[in-house]
């Protein structure tokens, strides 16, 4: 069992590797949304550093969902994900290894850069730690949510823009909890409260989003 | 235990209690919501005839659309009566509020509505739950046909609380937290009604649309509390299920009556609703080409 979750992990980890482009975009993709606002609001760095948290994490929310699209869609198109759906280990189990491997690739990387993009955005240093510990709580959540409307789409009409709107709703909690512990920060306030929320909500998702998923593939595929 | 008795006693349970209220203590105080509720308990006792004793006969497509049929009309004329006599009591009984004046007058609607949005979603998870675990056509037809007027009743308790905000907050608009969540649900009913709309095969669309509105149906009270948690600036709930309603009884009164209506027509236009997709569902079957038949000639 342990093998074939880590044989899908690799594997994911691998096609990822010989496609690097696809991870830049979805990194450009966040590193675009977030200097457009500077663009848009005016350089005033009082502003900016306000309105920093939510923005990030808004940008962040937005690269985790345009990247969903891949999670399932190339498997789908050439059989494997069938093979999964056939495969004797479980599937939920199978599932969880790709959505790791999508966080590896999409979440953590955005993770890694945040800190740069809140150096632009005027943040003090210490926000900036607390924001990067708050993606790295966060971001999986995303990506486990994420493939629930993933896999809901699949093989739908126009999925692209569906899945944006199964899964952003979704999505709100950890956007509310993430930039809240950020600006309590900047606000001298602990931010201990929203990170255990978060990190609530993220367990909460691994427990329960591979099965949901699993499922979701189960009525997508057949 | 049938579907046939279990409908006819909770009509009985429905109308007795509401007599037994009439006679005793607080029979006079909110007499015309007792009586709007003893005539839902006799309609739903004489709904029980509809029914045959065998549960799952009911679960077919077939049977159930010549009973839903009978059961519209009156469900649609208990709503008519309901709103007639809850706007009655809305506009011209309840007094004017002290603070508010007459502009509080629009939370008859507001209220009912914004209660209506939120057992809607519950009634489509719960259809929609069924229908994924008995594999039941008739559930994920039901869950199909609540979706449109959930939306309508969530849109309608923001419209209604933007304009009740206007003249109170000077403001149509705050980023509050119930009116936040409010508009968060309106987006899981669109993204179910989307989701059902962009798969083209029924049964799978059923499917995917149930385990959707059962993810979102888990998600309600972690969205509702982190929004809350995020900012409240509304006033506290009216209506508080432990102590005595703060608000004089007529205003109770309309309240529940209207809420009463909502519920009529809910249930009517979910039934009108449900015999459509039926149809469109079964069109190649043989009794809808006979009832086709039978309406022509």
């Amino acid at each position: 069992m342990n093998g074939a979750w880590l044989t899908v992990l690799t594997r994911d980890l691998l096609q990822a590797y010989r496609r690097r482009s696809d991870i830049a975009t979805t990194l450009f993709f966040f590193v675009i949304v977030s200097s457009l606002f500077p663009l848009g609001v005016g350089s005033d760095s009082a502003i900016l550093s306000t309105i920093a948290p939510g923005v990030l994490w808004v940008a962040a929310l937005l690269a985790g969902m345009i990247s969903l699209s891949r999670l399932f869609a190339a498997d789908f198109a050439d059989g494997a994900l069938e093979q999964m759906l056939l495969s004797p280990q479980p599937l939920s189990l199978l599932v969880s290894a790709k959505i790791l491997a999508h966080w590896l690739v999409c979440g953590l990387p955005v993770v890694l850069l945040a800190p740069m993009i809140g150096l632009q955005y005027a943040l003090p240093s210490e926000a900036i730690g607390i924001l990067v510990v708050s993606l790295l709580l966060g971001t999986p959540a995303l990506s486990l949510i994420g493939a629930i409307g993933a896999a809901l789409t699949l093989g739908a009409r126009g999925s692209g823009l569906l899945v944006a709107l199964l899964v952003l709703p979704l999505y709100i909690p950890v956007l509310i909890f993430g930039s809240l512990a950020v600006s309590a920060s900047q606000h001298g306030m602990s931010p201990q409260a929203h990170l255990s929320l978060l990190a609530a909500i993220s367990l909460l998702a691994v427990v329960l989003a591979p099965l949901a998923t699993a499922a979701a593939l189960r009525i997508s595929v057949e | 235990m049938s579907l046939k008795k279990i409908i006819f006693a909770l009509g009985l349970i429905i109308a007795v209690s509401a007599a037994a209220l009439i006679f005793f203590a607080h029979g006079l105080k909110y007499i015309s919501v007792n009586v709007a509720l003893l005539a839902l308990g006799a309609v739903l006792m004489r709904q029980s005839a509809y029914f045959s004793d065998n549960f799952y006969q009911h679960a077919s497509p077939q049977t159930f659309y010549p009973t839903a049929g009978r059961m519209i009309p009156w469900f649609a004329w208990l709503a008519v009566v309901f709103v007639i006599y809850g706007l009655y009591i809305s506009f011209a009984i309840a007094p004017t509020d002290f603070q508010q004046g007459e502009a509080y007058r629009i939370i008859f609607v507001h209220v009912p509505a914004a209660w209506m949005s939120m057992v809607i979603y519950l009634a489509m998870a719960f259809w929609a739950g069924v229908g994924l675990a008995l594999n039941s056509k008739l559930s994920a037809m039901m869950a199909q046909a609540l979706a449109p007027t959930g939306a309508i009743f969530t849109l309608l308790a923001l419209v209604t609380g933007s304009l009740w905000g206007k003249p109170m907050w000077g403001t149509y608009w705050v980023w509050d937290a119930r009116l936040t969540s409010e508009l968060i649900l309106l987006f899981l009913y669109l993204g179910f009604m989307a989701l059902q709309a962009s798969i083209d095969e029924p049964r799978k669309a059923d499917r995917a649309g149930a385990l959707l509105a059962l993810v979102g149906a888990v998600n309600i009270p972690i969205i509702y509390f982190s929004v809350k948690w995020w900012n409240t600036l509304h006033q506290g709930s009216s209506i508080n299920m432990g102590a005595a309603p703060k608000m004089a009884a007529t205003m109770f009164e309309g309240m529940i009556l209207m809420a009463l209506a909502f519920w009529m027509y809910t249930i009517a236009v979910a039934l009108i609703r449900v015999r459509c997709i039926i149809l469109e569902r079964e069109r190649n079957s043989g009794w809808v080409k006979e009832l086709s038949l039978k309406d022509h000639a």
